[in-house]
């Protein structure tokens, strides 16, 4: 198991590189100038020239890569280019806001879409099923800002229950930090909800029609043990694996949540560098979520062994 | 009125620690929560010429002299200027007490160095600095301009408010003007908190308590400026909908520059000011690239000019209301002294028939009018649009390219034909400060390769600016010229003026003292 766990860190070594090389080629490659931005519109061609200089952007491709390659093999991953700001710490004062939306998202979406899958499936053909496969299609059709504006509107606006937008530190407070994530985890979750709900239903369904089931029903077991002691253990890989891969969806989904409800977080500052085209923290960024989704990528993979035993490495 | 659950929460909250409570209550009665009308991507208002930055810079730095109400340039940190009878030399003094945040006196050699560093950047100084032989420190509270021939735009590219001259200490003033600055020590009422920046998130300011405000009232941003906020802290929010929320909500106090559809839904709310702030409208801007067909054809600018009425492109913009835009068609802000509209017919046939008419007439040929328009900039593409559509039910052959602001900006640096990534015409806003005057009127300039984008050649329009440089201190004399600009920039057609909009701002009822100025500032301003 170590073995493998030390494996699969060492191969995200060339995945990074991998990523690090297309992001800087796509940057490369892209139109816009940081330098005619940072000018204005009463620079002359001179000036823009000047400050593109100063900013290292008129050397050539390779001599880019390598020095932004070398700054990232000494721990520094540059310094943003309008605000004279270290990368480092720009990403590390935005972390805390998307980790917080991501957690909470996480945890609302799995601890209500799981137990919704597994009715579906215990409950298919009913009323109770097509509500929530409803839900789902509901869930995956209406945009997270129509969500995001709509829920602002009831629960902010005229109920005047929840904050309209902002981001309290969780060190602030658990209540202030929750009554600022809720609403956008909502919002961020409707979509993730959908797509695990979808996946545990029909793998239950599946599960649900195997022999060892049937096997346990005719001993006698009660619904509730065959539901999440002997069906829902066994479709675990699957929703597990859907969870992983919904964490780009959340990633994705965090730009647009960030952005309806003015949270600090991480999507809005790859948005933010994108339109200025502030190079050194959109590679940055871009690194980081890379990194983040290997990482994920290997715990499901070792979650896998706790839920099936037959799995080994 | 209705009482929500956090409504009833804070009360019974306030009943058992009410101590507390009052406490930060006055605390935050001291703290003006601002939605800015961008984010706050840079400290150095000599680096980059953006409008946020200069807004920062207005609350921490502070100038020798500055613009009143009424555009007249008045002392602010100088105490006052002496001009040499042969007018060849100024001195300038500064006021008694005047200190930088890090508790430095502010003393004439800061003054030296900062006047140097932002010359080089300065388009309006620029034209001025090859008349200044040298500028000196006399001792820590004088400095003196010593000038080749008499200048008396001097002071008015001291004190203006496009791109205001603002005082550092020397050593950080001596950093490369094409270098971005590391430190914001200024002396003005407002210190920046470094510590709490959060770019695209947060900045904060706290109150100047050493600061030494003039004593007249303020007028514009000449007067005193008198720090009443302890703090400052602007929120950036990017999702105009969220903006309108937050300051209905009262979780924010102040919004630079709400966005036009959403007045009516502030303007509902009775705990909520929308009023016009800014002393200048926002124009409107069309440029044509006179170095690719068609349009280097000045008769096929003319002929699109024709064709426009500056109403739907203000109504696009602005709205029904016609308070809250106006016609304008000459290249001078309106209601300034050189505003006039000789020459300006063109702009008033506003007829696509007659449009389409001289567009045969030019020789259309079918050529191809790439338009770029920024998708991130809802004003500007408004108007790209307009001149789309017109252009379109002129019969040209048109393509809208939409893209963002950030690739337009080096698309338009482009030179090349629009089969080779050029491009024909794009749009843009400007300030109306910006247009008033012949020596800072950006797309008046004609002067070739060195002209903004477009790269308009006509030296006449040189010539003429240079002589109202020379002369346009005497007011009949400057008039006369601007009238011959006024003309010639319509008979060329290189950029079409499209009117001006106002931008209001919105404020909750609980903030006292905001006043009318050319630029937004806090100082003056307290919460109650």
């Amino acid at each position: 198991m170590w073995a493998y766990i030390v494996r699969r860190v060492l191969a995200t070594i060339p995945v990074m590189a991998v990523v690090a090389l297309f992001v800087f080629s796509l940057l490369y490659l892209a139109p816009g100038d940081p330098a005619a931005v940072i000018a204005g519109d009463q620079a002359t061609p001179d000036d823009v020239e000047r400050i593109r200089a100063s900013l290292g952007l008129d050397r050539p491709y390779l001599v880019r890569f390598g020095a932004w390659v070398w700054d990232i093999l000494h721990g520094d991953l540059g310094t943003s280019i309008f605000t004279n700001l270290p990368v480092s710490h720009m990403i590390a004062q935005r972390i805390e806001p998307t980790l917080s939306l991501m957690v909470v998202t996480l945890i609302l979406a799995v601890s209500i879409a799981v137990p919704m899958g597994v009715v579906a499936a215990w409950k298919q053909g009913t009323s109770i099923d097509r509500a929530v496969m409803a839900f789902a299609v509901l869930g995956f059709s209406v945009p997270v800002f129509v969500v995001g504006y709509l829920l602002a509107f009831v629960f902010a606006l005229e109920l005047d229950w929840l904050p309209v937008q902002g981001y309290t530190p969780f060190r602030e407070g658990f209540i202030p930090w929750m009554e600022n994530l809720i609403l956008p985890a909502v919002a961020l979750g409707g979509v993730y909800i959908a797509l695990i709900a979808r996946i545990t239903r029909a793998t239950m369904l599946e599960v649900l029609s195997q022999d060892y089931i049937r096997t346990a029903r005719a001993k006698g077991a009660g619904q509730r043990s065959i539901l999440f002691l002997h069906a829902l253990k066994n479709a675990a890989v699957p929703i597990v694996t859907i969870i992983g891969i919904g964490i780009a969806l959340l990633i994705g989904g965090a730009v647009v949540t960030e952005s309806v409800f003015a949270i600090p977080g991480l999507g809005r500052l790859t948005v933010d560098a994108i339109l200025r085209r502030d190079y050194p923290v959109i590679q940055g960024v871009v690194l980081l979520f890379s990194f983040v989704y290997v990482l994920v990528n290997l715990l499901i993979d070792l979650l896998y062994t706790l839920f099936d035993p037959r799995i080994r490495y | 009125m209705t009482l929500g659950r956090r409504g009833v929460l804070a009360g019974a909250a306030a009943s058992v620690a009410a101590p507390r409570v009052v406490g930060a209550q006055s605390a935050a009665s001291r703290t003006l929560r601002v939605i800015p009308q961008a984010n706050l991507t840079s400290v150095d208002p000599v680096w980059t010429t953006a409008v946020v930055t200069r807004n920062h810079a207005f609350l921490i730095y502070d100038q020798l002299c500055a613009q009143d109400a009424s555009g007249a340039i008045r002392p602010q940190m100088a105490e006052g200027w002496a001009v040499s009878d042969d007018q060849l030399a100024w001195t300038f003094t500064l006021r008694e007490g005047l200190a930088f945040h890090d508790g430095e006196p502010v003393r004439a050699r800061d003054c030296v160095a900062s006047i140097n560093r932002w010359a080089r950047r300065d388009p309006f100084m620029q034209v001025l600095w090859p008349n200044v032989a040298e500028i000196i420190a006399l001792d820590d509270r004088r400095f003196r301009f010593r000038l080749h021939r008499p200048t008396p735009l001097l002071t008015l590219a001291l004190g203006q408010t496009q791109f205001p001259c603002f005082i550092m200490p020397e050593r950080i003033a001596q950093t490369d003007a094409f270098q971005q600055i590391r430190e914001t020590v200024g002396s003005g009422p407002f210190r920046f908190i470094p510590g709490e920046w959060n770019p695209g998130q947060k900045a904060v300011w706290a109150r100047n308590e050493r600061y030494v405000p003039r004593q007249e009232p303020v007028d514009g941003l000449a007067g005193g400026r008198v720090p009443r906020l302890d703090r400052i802290e602007w929120t950036i929010i990017v999702d105009s909908a969220t903006s309108a929320n937050a300051i209905n909500q009262g979780e924010q106090d102040y919004w630079e520059y709400p966005l036009h559809d959403l007045l009516p839904l502030l303007r509902r709310n009775r705990q909520v000011v929308v009023e016009q702030r800014l002393q200048d409208g926002t124009y409107g801007i069309a440029r044509f690239n006179t170095l690719q067909p068609p349009f280097n054809n000045p008769a096929i600018r003319r002929a699109v000019a024709m064709a426009v009425d500056q109403r739907d492109y203000l109504r696009a913009v602005a709205g029904n209301d016609q308070a809250g835009w106006g016609v304008c068609e000459g290249v001078f802000t309106c209601d300034t002294p050189l505003a006039n509209t000789a020459g300006s017919e063109i702009l008033q046939t506003r007829s696509i028939e007659r449009a389409r008419a001289a567009l045969r007439e030019a020789g259309y040929n079918n050529e191809k009018v790439v338009l770029i328009t920024p998708g991130d900039y809802p004003q500007i593409n408004a108007l790209s649009l307009v001149t789309a559509d017109i252009m379109t039910r002129m019969g040209m052959n048109v393509e809208v390219i939409s893209t963002d602001w950030g690739t337009l900006v080096q698309r338009r640096a482009s030179r090349e034909p629009v089969e080779r990534g050029g491009w024909s015409i794009i749009h843009t806003t400007a300030s109306g400060q910006s247009l008033a005057l012949p020596v800072f009127h950006l797309f008046l300039r004609a002067n070739g390769p060195n002209a903004w984008f477009g790269w308009p050649n006509v030296p006449e329009v040189e010539q003429l600016r240079g002589e109202w440089v020379e002369k346009g201190a005497d007011a009949a004399e400057g008039r006369r010229i601007a009238q011959a600009l006024n003309a010639a920039a319509m008979r060329e057609m290189y950029y079409m003026p499209l009117g001006y909009y106002w931008q209001p701002s919105a404020w909750r009822r609980n903030i006292q003292g905001v006043f009318r100025a050319p630029a937004t500032v806090f100082w003056n301003i307290s919460k109650t």
